[in-house]
C-alpha cells in the first residue's frame, strides 16, 4: 500500500504542476505522422528527464519515457502512464477507459498510473462525457490505442531477441517469445517507440474470453487521493496570488440589477471589492449579478448576505408550480392539442365494453442536481501586455470540474472575443454531476470577473446559489388511458403528456417519444402533448425524460395488470411479444429478447410471485434507455404511519460486457439509492419565477439508515458495451410505486412520496 | 483582524481571521487543507466533518475562533506514519467513492465511530453516519467498508445491509 501511495502522491503532485505549469510539456517532442480518424498522433521516441518537482524519488536518475501515442506513454522503470481525455464526475470512466488501453496493450494493471489529459481534441479526440454514451463512444479508440502500442512492443521485442513477431506475444507488461524468453515493456520502451505506427484498420483486437483486465472489479484510479484528502475537484483549485470570488444573482430568474449597496459591500471585513455584473442574458452564459470579490470564501459569502439589490423582474421567469399543477388538473383526461403519434384507433378499443379500460393521472416535480461540490470555477484572465502576460494576444486559464470543456470557447469568443488557442482549460474531478454540468455558466462568470479583477479568482456558489440556479430536472403531468381485453391483453394505450417549453421549444427532458415503451409494441397507441410556457431553466437529470416516463408508464402498466387480474411479470413479457430487434444494429433501439431476458432474471433472483405478509410487497419494473435493459423488483414493507422501508431492490442489467465490475456496480447501487432518495422527498417548486427551496434542510437527500441493499446482476450479452451512469435509475420509482401498491392496496401516481404522506 | 492559533493535526497554526470565520474557511482557504469540503454551509451534509478532540465536528458551523486549544485533526491528518489508517485501506479495497466528493467528510465521521466502539454493529454504524449524505449512493459500500476496516466480518463488495425475512 505504501507504494502505491507512494505513486498515486507523485501522480496527484505531477497533476497539480502540469496544471499550474501549462499541462504536460509536449513541445520536446517529434510529430511524426498523424493517421487515420482515430485522430492519433504518434509520437518519437522523447527522451525526458523528469523533473525534480514531480516528487520523484528518483530525483538523480535520468528516467527515459517513451510515447507509443496520444495515450500510452512508458518510462524505463516499467510506469505505464495512461492518459484519461474524459470528465470524470464518479461514473467511473477514468478508471475503465484505461483498464480498455491497457487490456489491448497487454499491461499489467498494477503498472499503469492514469493521468487527466490536457485538452487537446486533435490529440485525443472529443472531450467531455454524457448521455452514458462515452463507454461505447470510446470503445473502439482505446482498444485502437493499447492494440497500437502493443503491436510496437511486439515489433521492438521481435528486433530485440531476433525472432518473428508472429512467435510474440504482449501480457503482464511483457513481450513473450513461444521459447518463454521475454523483455519487458520497459526494456524495450525505447525501442517500441521508434517503431512504424501500425495501421489501425490492420489491428486485431483481443477475444472476450481472452480479457484479464476488462470485466475484472478495480479500484477507482483516485481512490488515493480521494481518501487522503489530496487536491482533485474543481473547488480545490489554489494558484498564487488567487482571490475568492462570491456572485449573486436574482432570485428570480433573468432579472436584472437596478442597483445595489455596493459602497457597504466593499467596506466588510475581507472584501477586495464589489461591482455590478451586465450579463447578455443567456442563462447558459451571463446573467446580470452582483460580484463580490475578497481575500477568502468566508468574506464572501457573508458580504453576498448582506447585499441589498433592487432588481428589474420585468423580464425575469413568472413561473409558479401552483400554476401548472392546477392547469394541469383542468385538463385531466383531456387530449393535448399536439399530436404526437397516432396509431391504429383507441377510441374503438375504448369503447368496447368486453374490455378493461381505467384512466389514471401522474405528476412529478422539478428536482434538483445537488451535486456535492457546488458549482464552482477558477479563471486567470491575464490582459495582453500585462505583467502576466507579456505578449500581444490577451489569455485566459480556466479549471473547470465540468462534463464538457470545449463548451467554454463558445461563450469565451463571444463576451470576450477570445479564440480558443488563448485559452487553456484544466479538467478537473467533477463532484457529482449529473448532468448538472453540461452548462458552463459559472465559466463566463469568473472570466468576467477574473478580467476586472486582474488577478486570478476562484468563484464558489454557496449551496443556495447552486439550488436556485440551477438546470432542473423538469416536472410535469400525465394523463393515461388504457385497455385490456378479456384475454388480458394489452390493446390499446394513450398518454396525454402535458409538458414544458421554452421560447417554442421543449426544454430537456420534456417528452413522450414515439419510440417509448409500449408504443412500438401495440396496435393502438395515441400520444399528444400540450406544453406549457416556462421560463424556469432545466436540464439533463440522470436519465433526461427516462427517469419520468418510466414512473409513469410502468406504474400505470401495473395498474392494468392488477385490474385485470395479471401478474405484472407476465404480462410485460406479452406486451414485449417474440423477440426482435427493433431497429436491428442500432443499440439505442429497444430489443425486446434482452428485455425478456432481464425481466426473467430480475423475477427469478427477487423471488417474484411469492407470498408476502401483509403490509410487505414486491413491485416490478423495467425499463430501456441509454441503450441499457433493466429491470428491477423492489421489496418494501409499509406501516400504519405510511413508514416505508425499502428493504432490497434486485437489479438486472444488460449492457453489454461490463469493463470495471467494481464501477459497473457502482454505478447500480448508486442509481438505485439516488432514485430512492429522489422520490422519497425531493420537490422543487417555483412562485413568481422564485425557487422556493434553498438547501438541505428544505431539500432533502436520502440518509444511510434508509439505504436498500442493492442485489445486482448483470447479463454480459456480445452487444456493444456502453455506459452505466443513467440507466439503472429509470425503473427504480415504478418498482417502489408497484411495490408500495402490492404492500397496501394504495396507488402512487404522485411524487415524491411525502406528498402522499410517506415517510 | 485577531489572531488565532490552533493545532491542526498537530501542529500549531497562527491565523488572521475574522472571529466569525468558520473552521472550515480557515482550513481550505487560508492554511491549504483543501480535503474538508464544503457542502451545504449549514451543518447538514456532513462533507466538513473534522475531528475536535476526537469528536466528529462540521466544520462549516464551528467559528474559529471557538476551536481554542482543541485538536483538530483533519482527513489530511488521518494517516499516521505507519501508512494509511483502516479505513482508508478498505475504502480503497471496496472502491467505496463514487464521484469523492463527500467521502473525506465519511471517513473522519467513521474514524470517530471506530475510535470510540471498535467493533459497531450495522445499527450502530447507520446511527454514526446519518448526519453525512451521499448524494452519489455508496452508503452500502461505507457501511461495508467500516465492518471490514473494524475486522468484522470480511469485505462484502456489493453491500452489507441485513436482508430481512419476509
Amino acid at each position: 500500500m505504501s507504494d502505491l501511495f507512494e505513486s498515486v502522491r507523485r501522480a496527484i503532485a505531477k497533476q497539480q504542476n502540469g496544471q499550474a505549469n501549462g499541462g504536460i510539456d509536449r513541445r520536446s517532442f517529434v510529430k511524426l505522422a498523424g493517421i487515420g480518424g482515430s485522430g492519433l498522433l504518434l509520437a518519437a521516441m522523447a527522451p525526458k528527464v523528469l523533473s525534480a518537482t514531480d516528487g520523484s524519488p528518483a530525483e538523480d536518475t535520468l528516467l527515459v519515457s517513451a510515447e507509443l501515442n496520444a495515450f500510452v506513454k512508458i518510462a524505463t522503470d516499467g510506469k505505464i502512464t495512461i492518459y484519461s481525455s474524459n470528465a470524470e464526475m464518479g461514473q467511473g470512466i477514468k478508471t475503465a477507459l484505461p483498464m480498455v488501453i491497457a487490456e489491448e496493450l497487454g499491461a499489467k494493471w498494477e503498472d499503469v498510473v492514469v493521468v487527466q489529459s490536457p485538452i487537446d481534441e486533435a490529440r485525443f479526440g472529443r472531450h467531455g462525457a454524457g448521455g452514458s454514451t462515452t463507454v461505447n463512444r470510446t470503445f473502439d479508440q482505446m482498444r485502437t490505442m493499447g492494440a497500437s502500442a502493443r503491436e510496437m512492443f511486439i515489433g521492438a521485442g521481435a528486433l530485440v531477441m531476433e525472432v518473428p513477431r508472429e512467435e510474440l506475444t504482449a501480457a503482464n507488461s511483457r513481450v513473450t517469445h513461444v521459447s518463454g524468453q521475454f523483455r519487458t515493456f520497459a526494456q524495450l520502451a525505447t525501442l517500441a517507440a521508434q517503431q512504424e505506427v501500425p495501421d489501425p484498420d490492420a489491428l486485431v483486437f483481443k477475444e472476450r474470453q481472452d480479457y484479464t483486465i476488462i470485466g475484472s472489479a478495480v479500484s477507482g484510479v483516485d481512490n488515493l487521493a480521494i481518501t487522503s484528502g489530496l487536491a482533485l475537484f474543481g473547488i480545490d483549485t489554489r494558484v498564487p496570488d488567487m482571490l475568492y470570488a462570491a456572485y449573486h444573482k436574482c432570485p428570480a430568474i433573468g432579472g436584472r440589477v437596478v442597483s445595489a449597496n455596493i459602497d457597504e459591500i466593499k467596506r466588510l471585513p475581507g472584501v477586495v471589492d464589489a461591482f455590478v455584473v451586465k450579463g447578455n442574458g443567456d442563462v447558459r452564459e451571463l446573467l446580470d449579478g452582483i460580484a463580490i470579490v475578497g481575500t477568502n470564501t468566508h468574506a464572501v459569502f457573508s458580504a453576498k448576505r448582506k447585499l441589498k439589490v433592487k432588481w428589474d423582474e420585468s423580464q425575469a421567469s413568472k413561473d409558479s408550480w401552483s400554476a401548472m399543477a392546477a392547469r394541469a388538473q383542468s385538463l385531466k383526461g383531456r387530449r393535448g392539442s399536439e399530436e404526437g403519434l397516432v396509431k391504429g384507433d383507441v377510441d374503438s378499443v375504448f369503447a368496447d365494453k368486453n374490455n378493461t379500460t381505467l384512466e389514471a393521472f401522474y405528476e412529478y416535480p422539478f428536482v434538483a442536481h445537488l451535486c456535492m461540490e457546488p458549482m464552482n470555477c477558477t479563471g486567470h484572465y491575464r490582459k495582453a501586455g500585462s505583467k502576466a502576460n507579456p505578449g500581444t494576444k490577451d489569455e485566459l486559464e480556466l479549471w473547470i470540474p465540468t462534463q464538457a470543456p470545449t463548451r467554454a470557447y463558445g461563450p469565451a469568443k463571444s463576451l470576450f472575443g477570445l479564440e480558443p488557442e488563448q485559452i487553456k482549460v484544466h479538467q478537473m474531478r467533477l463532484g457529482g454531476s449529473f448532468g448538472r454540468r453540461v452548462y458552463n455558466e459559472y465559466v463566463c462568470e469568473v472570466t468576467e470577473i477574473s478580467k476586472r479583477m486582474e488577478a486570478p479568482v476562484k468563484l464558489t456558489w454557496t449551496r443556495e446559489d447552486d439550488i436556485h440556479h440551477d438546470f432542473f430536472r423538469v416536472g410535469g403531468f400525465q394523463s393515461v388511458k388504457g385497455s385490456v381485453d378479456n384475454k388480458g391483453k394489452l390493446v390499446a394505450f394513450e398518454n396525454h403528456h402535458m409538458g414544458m417549453q421554452t421560447n417554442g421549444k421543449p426544454v430537456v427532458g420534456s417528452g413522450f417519444r414515439p419510440v417509448e415503451f409500449p408504443l412500438q409494441n401495440i396496435d393502438n397507441a395515441l400520444v399528444t402533448h400540450t406544453m406549457f410556457d416556462i421560463a424556469t431553466p432545466c436540464g439533463p437529470w440522470r436519465a433526461p425524460q427516462s427517469n419520468t416516463n418510466a414512473f409513469v408508464v410502468q406504474s400505470f402498466l401495473d395498474e392494468l395488470a392488477h385490474a385485470s387480474k395479471r401478474d405484472y411479470a407476465k404480462f410485460l413479457l406479452e406486451i414485449l411479444g417474440e423477440p426482435r430487434w427493433f431497429e436491428p444494429g442500432n443499440i439505442r433501439s429497444l430489443n425486446t429478447g434482452r428485455a425478456a431476458d432481464v425481466i426473467n432474471l430480475a423475477v427469478e433472483k427477487s423471488g417474484w410471485g411469492r407470498a408476502m405478509p401483509k403490509g410487505s410487497g414486491l413491485g416490478l419494473a423495467f425499463f430501456f434507455s441509454h441503450a441499457a435493459h433493466v429491470a428491477e423488483v423492489a421489496h418494501v414493507s409499509v406501516d400504519k404511519n405510511k413508514k416505508l422501508r425499502v428493504h432490497k431492490v434486485t437489479v438486472a442489467v444488460d449492457v453489454g460486457p461490463i469493463i470495471n465490475m467494481s464501477g459497473a456496480t457502482s454505478q447500480v447501487e448508486g442509481a438505485v439509492i439516488d432514485g430512492l432518495s429522489t422520490m422519497m422527498a425531493q420537490k422543487i417548486t417555483m412562485e413568481k419565477g422564485r425557487i422556493q427551496q434553498s438547501n438541505f434542510h428544505d431539500y432533502t437527500v436520502l440518509r444511510m439508515p434508509a439505504a436498500p441493499k442493492v442485489d445486482i446482476h448483470f447479463i454480459q450479452s456480445d452487444h456493444a458495451p456502453t455506459g452505466l451512469g443513467e440507466p439503472a435509475l429509470p425503473p427504480l420509482a415504478p418498482a417502489i410505486g408497484n411495490a408500495i401498491f402490492a404492500a397496501t392496496g394504495h396507488r402512487v401516481r404522485k411524487m415524491p412520496l411525502s406528498e402522499e404522506g410517506y415517510s | 483582524m485577531p489572531t488565532y492559533t490552533i493545532n491542526v493535526n498537530g501542529n500549531d497554526h497562527e491565523l488572521e481571521a475574522e472571529a466569525d470565520m468558520p473552521l472550515l474557511w480557515a482550513l481550505r482557504d487560508t492554511l491549504g487543507l483543501i480535503g474538508t469540503k464544503f457542502g451545504c454551509g449549514i451543518a447538514q451534509c456532513g462533507a466538513c466533518t473534522v475531528h475536535l478532540n476526537g469528536a466528529p465536528m462540521r466544520s462549516c458551523s464551528l467559528p474559529v475562533s471557538a476551536v481554542g486549544k482543541q485538536a483538530v485533526r483533519t482527513i489530511e491528518g488521518l494517516a499516521g506514519d505507519q501508512g494509511l489508517h483502516a479505513l482508508q485501506e478498505a475504502w480503497i479495497e471496496q472502491d467505496v467513492a463514487q464521484c469523492g466528493y463527500c467521502q473525506a467528510g465519511q471517513i473522519m465521521s467513521a474514524a470517530a465511530l471506530l475510535a470510540r466502539n471498535a467493533k459497531p454493529t450495522d445499527d450502530d454504524i447507520d446511527a454514526a453516519m446519518a448526519g453525512n449524505y451521499c448524494r452519489c449512493g455508496t452508503y452500502n459500500r461505507i457501511r461495508s467498508a467500516i465492518q471490514s476496516a473494524a475486522g468484522n466480518r470480511q469485505a462484502q463488495w456489493v453491500n452489507a445491509a441485513p436482508e430481512i425475512q419476509s
